[in-house]
């Protein structure tokens, strides 16, 4: 399992769906979506980073809950009932992405996806795989792999 | 072609293997897992174009089992195969007095079973 | 897992462990001297299934080795042999040598060559073979009616073909095998003609229908080699005349016909007269652990959902004597039964475990020299699968103790007025809806005085502190206690009790100690059936409601503001009856709103084994019930002070505490009630 197995390559395109948080728009590789379901109060849990929300109850399964406003460092979202919970997976771990709303499903050829660019900060491009430009529109694409990795690192947690 | 074939083994590695290898050269397969649940399994299966048994099993081993089919009038003219392994030619002897019509030795290659289906029944 | 042989060796390694078992089970029954014929062919059909599966995946070294240990149980199977004291050592070191192959050919790697040459030459020694090659068996070569066909392989390859004469017997037929198909399989090597030689054939009023009469010359074409003509006829070779001749050969090459020889009776398998009907095992099918696990999730939901069913008809003021209340009983009542049920699908007899220490005993009495008899009770006892699989290694180390440390040399105790030989028992049952497992000896017992010289000398305890004999006892737990210097080769491995105590705890238990000097020592474990739920105390702390395990929960309080007493810059102690008690500010340590005022909530006492008592603030006690316990670490990280979390009656996560953790975080802060600092960070 790499981080691409996920990725529904058709000729070299592959569709996303975009979601919108704070101002920009973001992008996840539709394969690792499982399933988009509005805002539930969660369980916060205690000496969690601030990005992290807390635990809601998805048919069973405990799932935390990242603020994906926040995790870019953008500040937190506050939630209203409009709100979205995006449920993503990477190999066998399962989150849920807070964002502000969902938009609509994107088909991109690979060489459409530029790397970030330089200037961005750090802490932003961390878990970025790449910026799409459509016409007028920017859409950010998420590795969601490697935000999902960073949250079960401990390390990581007490710096937050 | 397609053949149904009877396999009673107590290991479940060697049946999963007989069925892999059978299943593979189009045959239908009936498992048993000793000799009781074979003679069972006699009572209640279509016609056997082959059985394929193993020797050493609880409740009821390969050469009582033989015997049991060829008491049966259902069965007595189904040929039987019987798994041994290099060591155990006395083994296929006395198997073969008690009715056994061939032997596969184990560990075999799918080839060589097939083969050996093939030479004992059309 | 789409590679269909991989898979079928995780069911062979699956397979052998549970054959492993059973030739276990049958060596130890030999060796308490019930050698019946059943158990010897026990043991003998699964070193036997063992070694034939193993053949398929290339575990050569295995197969020899189990090759070499099956010809003995043969020998003994037949008689040929005794099943002696001696005769059992060796096989039950056989057993264990076995169980090494089979560990190692999971793992891919191999044994060391020299490793077990010793046991490989005994076995040889008992069967009377060449350990070098004991890959063959000379003595079941007896009454081998084909080996001519062996020779054949030698011949110059055929260019011409074959001249075949071909005349069944009548025992043919009745093996039912066919000439038809044997002439098939030949056109399949070349072309062939046929000629059918119906020179036997008698007339009509004498024809046996079941008799062969017919003969068949066979003309093959084609390079066929000899061998592969001679395969065809494998099967048949005894009841048939069969002569095989090169096409343009001028003489005949005849196979000689081997005379059947009566069979020796000994070497091959007894027919048993009878199978025995009337202790016929249980009927039981293999499923998927997956498949059980989904279940007991569902189950789960199923309970999770009906709670929070009752709680919205009693938010509807439906009163509970109404039907719908009465069906929502019924239904309570049903999901427990079904929850049971299928926990039970879960549980195992322990003895898959306790099977294992028969050998750790004869290992650790052989390197220490000591004479160990170990005593298994209650093997039968069930408990929930994964308790078993976590099982094993606490209780390797608790043996390991009692035998390296418990029991005394054989001078020792005959010094001592004892017997040479000292036990070890091993016991479970069942008590109060828990699995009791004991580890006992009948050795020396506690050398009190010396644990504390040795808990001064680590800097555990000071020189000046006055302990009972059971909290001396508790200190070899204590972290530290025992270390890789001290510690002997076997129960060293770098691990203490410290770390079979924080095993046992992690699976939600408790181990208690009780030692009498000069007697021996007892290792009791308590543990939960099962866990997957666990019974507890659901509290509300600061804005958010957790969940506390009952088993560490000693007593519920409701202090009295002179109970309280300051300790230190912000920290206080709660007075329970004479003996103060850290008091715990909860709500700040989980971060959970709020800090509610130890004198106007409630304060819980909780106990962690070992480590000691805490009292706890909550704001209100919310009730108790049976919650199952969901993991989240899979999808994120542990969290200090939180053991997992489950779901309550409204849908929503709720935490379960880390009891031990916590009482052992804070107890470490506060260290001797001297320096205290805060505990949320």
């Amino acid at each position: 399992m790499t981080e691409h197995t996920s990725t529904k390559e058709v000729g070299g395109r592959r569709q996303f769906i975009t979601f919108r948080s704070g101002e920009q728009e973001f992008g996840a590789d539709i394969m690792a979506i499982r399933e988009i379901r509005g805002w539930t109060e969660t369980t916060p849990l205690p000496h969690a980073p601030d990005y992290v929300r807390g635990v809601i109850n998805l048919r069973g399964v405990v799932l935390p809950v990242v603020d994906l406003k926040a995790r870019l460092g953008l500040g937190r979202t506050e939630t209203n009932p409009k709100d979205v919970i995006v449920v993503v997976q990477s190999e066998t771990r399962t989150i849920g992405l807070l964002v502000d709303a969902v938009s609509d499903i994107l088909t991109i050829t690979g060489g459409d996806i530029q790397p970030t660019p330089e200037l961005a900060r750090e802490a932003d491009t961390a878990f970025v795989e790449g910026i799409a430009v459509l016409s007028e529109r920017m859409v950010t694409i998420l590795s969601l792999h490697r935000l999902i990795a960073s949250l079960v690192g401990t390390q990581e947690a007490q710096a937050a | 072609m397609s053949k149904t074939i009877l396999t009673v083994d107590d290991s479940k590695t060697m049946r999963d293997m007989l069925k892999l290898a059978l299943n593979g050269a189009g045959h239908r397969v009936i498992q048993a897992d000793d000799g009781m649940a074979g003679v069972e399994a006699l009572a209640g299966a279509p016609r056997l174009d082959v059985i394929i048994t193993d020797i050493n099993m609880p409740r009821l081993d390969g050469f009582g089992f033989i015997d049991q089919v060829r008491k049966d009038p259902r069965h007595r003219a189904t040929p039987i195969l019987v798994l041994t392994t290099e060591s155990d030619a006395a083994k296929k002897q006395r198997a073969r007095e008690a009715g056994a019509t061939g032997w596969i030795v184990k560990p075999f290659d799918p080839a060589r079973l097939i083969a050996a289906v093939n030479r004992v029944s059309s | 897992m789409t590679d269909p042989m991989e898979a079928i060796k995780q069911t062979y390694f699956q397979e052998c462990e549970e054959l492993l078992l059973a030739m276990e089970e049958g060596l130890l029954a030999l060796e308490n001297g019930e050698a019946d014929s059943e158990v010897i062919n026990a043991v003998f059909r699964a070193v036997h299934s063992i070694k034939g599966s193993g053949g398929a995946f290339g575990f050569e070294d295995l197969v020899q080795f189990a090759h070499g240990f099956e010809t003995v149980l043969d020998h003994l199977r037949s008689g040929k042999l005794d099943a002696g004291g001696e005769v059992v050592k060796v096989l039950l070191r056989a057993g264990d040598m076995l169980a090494d192959h089979v560990a190692a050919a999971r793992k891919g790697t191999h044994l060391d060559k020299e490793t077990g040459r010793d046991i490989s030459e005994a076995l040889a020694a008992l069967s009377g073979t060449d350990a070098d090659d004991s890959g063959e068996a000379p003595a079941d070569f007896e009454g081998l009616d084909f080996a001519p066909m062996v020779i054949a392989v030698e011949e110059a390859p055929a260019s011409a073909g074959w001249r075949i004469h071909f005349a069944p017997h009548a025992t043919l037929y009745a093996n039912a095998n066919e000439p038809a198909l044997l002439l098939r399989e030949l056109a399949r090597l070349g072309s062939v003609k046929v000629t059918a030689d119906l020179a036997r054939l008698p007339p009509l009023e004498t024809l046996e229908p079941a008799t062969g009469y017919f003969a068949w010359d066979i003309a093959l074409t084609g390079d066929a080699p000899r061998d592969a003509v001679a395969e065809v006829f494998e099967f048949v070779l005894g009841h048939c005349d069969l002569t095989i001749e090169m096409a343009d050969a001028p003489t005949a090459e005849i196979i000689p016909l081997p005379v059947l020889a009566p069979l020796p009776d000994a070497p091959v398998a007894e027919k048993k007269e009878s199978a025995p009907a009337a202790d016929a095992p249980k009927q039981s099918i293999r499923v998927d652990l997956d498949k059980v696990d989904r279940l007991v999730n569902l189950v789960g939901e199923l309970v999770i959902t009906q709670a929070m069913l009752s709680q919205r008809v009693a938010e509807c003021k439906i009163p509970r004597a109404s039907s719908v209340g009465n069906g929502l009983a019924e239904l309570e009542h049903l999901l427990r039964e079904l929850q049971e049920s299928v926990m039970a699908i879960r549980t195992q007899p322990v003895k898959s475990v306790f099977q294992r220490m028969p050998r750790l005993v004869r290992e650790l009495a052989a390197q220490t020299g000591k004479q160990v008899h170990l005593v298994v009770e209650g093997e039968t006892t069930e408990v929930d699968k994964t308790v078993i699989e976590r099982l094993g290694e606490p209780l390797t180390h608790m043996i390991r103790n009692a035998v390296d440390h418990g029991l005394e040399t054989p001078q020792e105790r005959l010094a001592a007025g004892k017997p040479e030989e000292g036990t070890v028992t091993l016991s479970a049952e069942h008590r109060g809806g828990r699995i009791v497992i004991e580890v006992s000896d009948d050795g020396r017992g506690i050398d009190r005085a010396r644990v504390k010289e040795k808990a001064v000398e680590r800097g555990l305890i000071s020189p000046g502190t006055a302990l009972s004999d059971e909290e001396t006892d508790n200190l070899i737990f204590m972290p530290g206690f025992s270390t890789a210097k001290e510690v002997s080769n076997i129960s060293g491995r770098g691990v203490g009790m410290d770390v079979v105590r924080r095993n046992i705890i992690d699976l939600g238990g408790r181990i208690v100690i009780g030692s009498t000097p000069r007697q021996g020592s007892r290792f009791s474990l308590t543990l939960p059936l099962t866990l997957a739920v666990l019974d507890g105390m659901v509290v509300a702390i600061g804005a958010q409601t957790f969940v506390l395990p009952l088993t560490h929960i000693v007593e519920s309080l409701k202090p009295k503001p002179s109970d309280i007493h300051a300790f230190g810059r912000g920290r206080n102690l709660l007075n329970v009856r004479g003996a103060y008690v850290p008091l715990v500010d909860t709500a700040a340590i989980l971060q959970a709103g709020d800090t509610s005022q130890a004198d106007q909530g409630v304060v819980i006492l909780v106990e962690s084994q070992g480590t000691g008592r805490l009292a706890l603030t909550v704001d209100a006690i919310l009730g108790q019930r049976q919650v199952v316990i969901k993991g989240f670490e899979d999808n994120y990280r542990h969290i200090e002070g939180i053991a997992a979390a489950t779901i309550l009656g409204d849908g929503r996560v709720a935490l379960i505490l880390d009891v031990d953790g916590i009482v052992t975080r804070c107890r470490a802060q506060l260290g001797d009630f001297n320096e205290l600092r805060p505990t949320g960070s």
